[in-house]
C-alpha cells in the first residue's frame, strides 16, 4: 500500500513537472472548443493543426450549450441546458470556475468590456448577470410579462455600452437591458410579436433583430433609436400557405448579414429570406433543401452555408452570395448540427452528432481536409467570437 | 488503513459497480431494435426542445412528474399530430399511433436512457 503511494505521487509529480516545463507561451486566436453534448464534455481544438489538443469533462447537461469568450480569447465561458455556467481556460485547459445559476439555461453573451457574462434563462426566465472574472452574480432581471407570468427568454445578444437586447418567447416583447452600473441594470420594453424564438444583433451593433414563430414576420429594433420601438418587417413572407412542420427551431445570430444583405431563416418554409439591411425589404429568397437551422455566411460574406432540422440534417446547402443561388450540395455527416468557419473562412468545421465526428472542408473546393473524433458532437466554438459585437 | 477494511470496501465498491453494470444491461436488452431508435429520437430530437434529459428547454418538461396528471392517450395524440397553435409538430411521418402511444407510456413511467 505504502509502496503503491509513494509511487503514485511520484508519477504524479513527473506529470505536474512535464505540464510546467514542456508549455510554450502561445496566443489564442487559433483555438476554440467542441461541445461533446452527450458526455458533458468539451473537446478544445487548434484550427491551424485542426487537431485535438485537450478534452475537459464535468460540464453536466451539454444539450443546447453554448459558449462565449473573454475579450482575450483565454476563456470561454460554456452555458449548459442544466443552469450550469463554466468557465474553462483554454491555455490551461482546465475549468476555472463553476456554479449552477439557474434551473434551465439557454446561452448567454459577454458585455463590450468584457466585464460581464450575462446568462439568459428558461426557469426561472429572466436574464442573471455575473462577473466575468469572479462568476459572482451582480444582478438579476426577471422576465417578468404579466403580473406573476415570467417568460422564457430567447435570442440574448451583447451591443455597444454593455447593453444586452433580448426577446420574451412567451411575452412577445423586445427587451434591452443595461448593464452600466452592473449592480441596477435598467430595462425598456418593446412590443414584438407573437412567440420571438431567437433574434440577433446585427455586426455594426445598431439593430436588433427577433425571428417569430407565432407570425410570419421578424421584429425589428434599431437600437440607436429604441425610442421609435421596434416594428416587423417581412411580414407575411409564407403568404397564408399552410407551414411545413419545424422539427428544430432555427438560430439566429449576427452571422445572418453579409454584403449588405441578412440572410434569415424561413419558419415552416424551405427557403432562406433576403433583406436589404439598408432599407429591411425583401429582395430575395433561395430555395433550400429543408427546414434551415443555421444560416452562416463565411466571414468574407461570399457564401452562406445552410443545415437543416431534423429529418433533412445529413445535408448541408451552400449558397453563393454573387449568384444568389444554392451552389453546392452537400452530406457531410449524420446529424449535422452546427457549423463554425475558421478565422477567415478558409475552412469550416461541422459536426456530425450520429457519426461521432467534427468533419472539417475547404470552403473553396469543397473537399474534406480533416476529420476529429467526437462523442455526439454539437456546438463549436471558435475564439473570433471574443471581438465580434453580438456573439 | 486496516487490510480487513480495505478489502470490505473494495467488495463494497465492486457489488455496487455489477449490480449497476447488470440493471443497465438489462434496461437495454429488453428493447427491441425498434424502441431503441425511438429512445435515441425522443432524447436527440425531441430533446432539442424539450431537452435531452427531457427537463423541459422551450418546449414542457416530459418527466414522470410533469406528465403524472395528463392522460396517456392525450400525450400519445400530441407526439401523432402535433398541437396546432403551439410549437410542437406532428411526428407522424417518423412513426406510428403504437410507437407514439409506447414513448407516451414510457414519459410517463421511467424513459429509457
Amino acid at each position: 500500500m505504502k509502496r503503491l503511494r509513494s509511487l503514485l505521487c511520484a508519477a504524479a509529480a513527473t506529470l505536474l513537472l512535464a505540464a510546467c516545463a514542456g508549455q510554450p507561451l502561445r496566443g489564442t486566436g487559433d483555438l476554440g472548443l467542441i461541445i461533446e453534448r452527450a458526455s458533458g464534455h468539451v473537446r478544445l481544438v487548434n484550427t491551424s493543426s485542426r487537431q485535438p489538443y485537450a478534452r475537459i469533462g464535468g460540464l453536466g447537461d451539454l444539450s443546447h450549450a453554448s459558449a462565449v469568450y473573454s475579450r482575450d480569447g483565454r476563456y470561454a465561458y460554456i452555458f449548459g441546458r442544466d443552469g450550469g455556467l463554466t468557465k474553462i481556460d483554454l491555455l490551461e485547459a482546465k475549468i476555472v470556475k463553476r456554479v449552477i445559476q439557474s434551473g434551465n439555461a439557454i446561452g448567454g453573451s459577454i458585455s463590450q468590456d468584457g466585464r460581464i457574462v450575462v446568462v439568459q434563462n428558461y426557469t426561472p426566465g429572466g436574464i442573471k448577470a455575473f462577473d466575468a472574472e469572479t462568476l459572482d452574480l451582480l444582478s438579476e432581471v426577471p422576465a417578468e410579462y404579466a403580473p406573476g407570468k415570467f417568460s422564457k427568454v430567447v435570442g440574448l445578444a451583447d451591443s455597444p455600452g454593455n447593453k444586452f437586447a433580448y426577446a420574451l418567447f412567451d411575452g412577445g416583447e423586445i427587451r434591452v437591458t443595461d448593464f452600466s452600473d452592473p449592480k441596477a441594470p435598467k430595462t425598456e420594453r418593446y412590443p414584438a410579436g407573437s412567440q420571438p424564438y431567437d433574434g440577433l444583433v446585427t455586426p455594426d451593433g445598431r439593430h436588433f433583430l427577433a425571428g417569430l414563430f407565432g407570425e410570419d414576420g421578424v421584429a425589428l429594433l434599431d437600437l440607436w433609436q429604441p425610442e421609435k420601438g421596434a416594428r416587423k418587417i417581412l411580414e407575411n413572407y409564407g403568404r397564408g400557405e399552410q407551414k411545413l412542420p419545424v422539427f428544430k427551431m432555427p438560430h439566429l445570430r449576427g452571422w445572418s448579414v453579409a454584403q449588405g444583405k441578412a440572410y434569415l431563416p424561413a419558419i415552416g418554409r424551405h427557403e432562406i429570406l433576403v433583406v436589404d439591411v439598408a432599407t429591411w425589404k425583401e429582395v430575395g429568397r433561395i430555395p433550400v433543401r429543408g427546414q434551415p437551422v443555421f444560416v452562416m455566411a463565411r466571414p468574407d460574406g461570399r457564401q452562406i452555408w445552410v443545415n437543416f432540422a431534423f429529418p433533412d440534417y445529413g445535408m448541408v446547402d451552400v449558397v453563393d452570395t454573387l449568384a444568389g443561388k444554392v451552389v453546392k450540395q452537400l452530406a457531410p455527416g449524420k446529424g449535422i448540427l452546427h457549423m463554425e468557419f475558421t478565422p477567415r473562412g478558409e475552412n469550416v468545421w461541422l459536426s456530425a452528432r450520429d457519426d461521432n465526428k467534427v468533419v472539417i472542408y475547404d470552403t473553396a473546393s469543397f473537399a474534406q481536409v480533416g476529420e476529429i473524433a467526437a462523442d455526439n458532437p454539437s456546438g463549436i466554438f471558435f475564439t473570433t467570437r471574443a471581438a465580434r459585437i453580438g456573439f | 488503513m486496516n487490510p480487513e477494511v480495505v478489502r470490505a470496501r473494495v467488495s463494497a465498491l465492486l457489488f455496487c459497480f455489477f449490480s449497476l453494470s447488470t440493471v443497465t444491461v438489462l434496461a437495454d436488452e429488453s428493447l427491441t431494435p425498434r424502441q431503441r431508435e425511438l429512445v435515441r429520437m425522443v432524447r436527440q430530437d425531441c430533446g432539442s426542445c424539450h431537452g435531452m434529459t427531457l427537463q423541459g428547454g422551450l418546449g414542457p418538461a416530459l418527466l414522470p412528474a410533469d406528465l403524472k396528471d395528463k392522460p396517456v392517450e392525450g400525450l400519445a395524440a400530441t407526439i401523432y399530430q402535433g398541437r396546432p397553435g403551439t410549437a410542437m409538430p406532428p411526428w407522424q411521418r417518423f412513426l406510428n399511433e403504437a410507437e407514439a402511444q409506447w414513448i407516451a407510456e414510457r414519459l410517463m413511467t421511467e424513459f429509457p436512457q
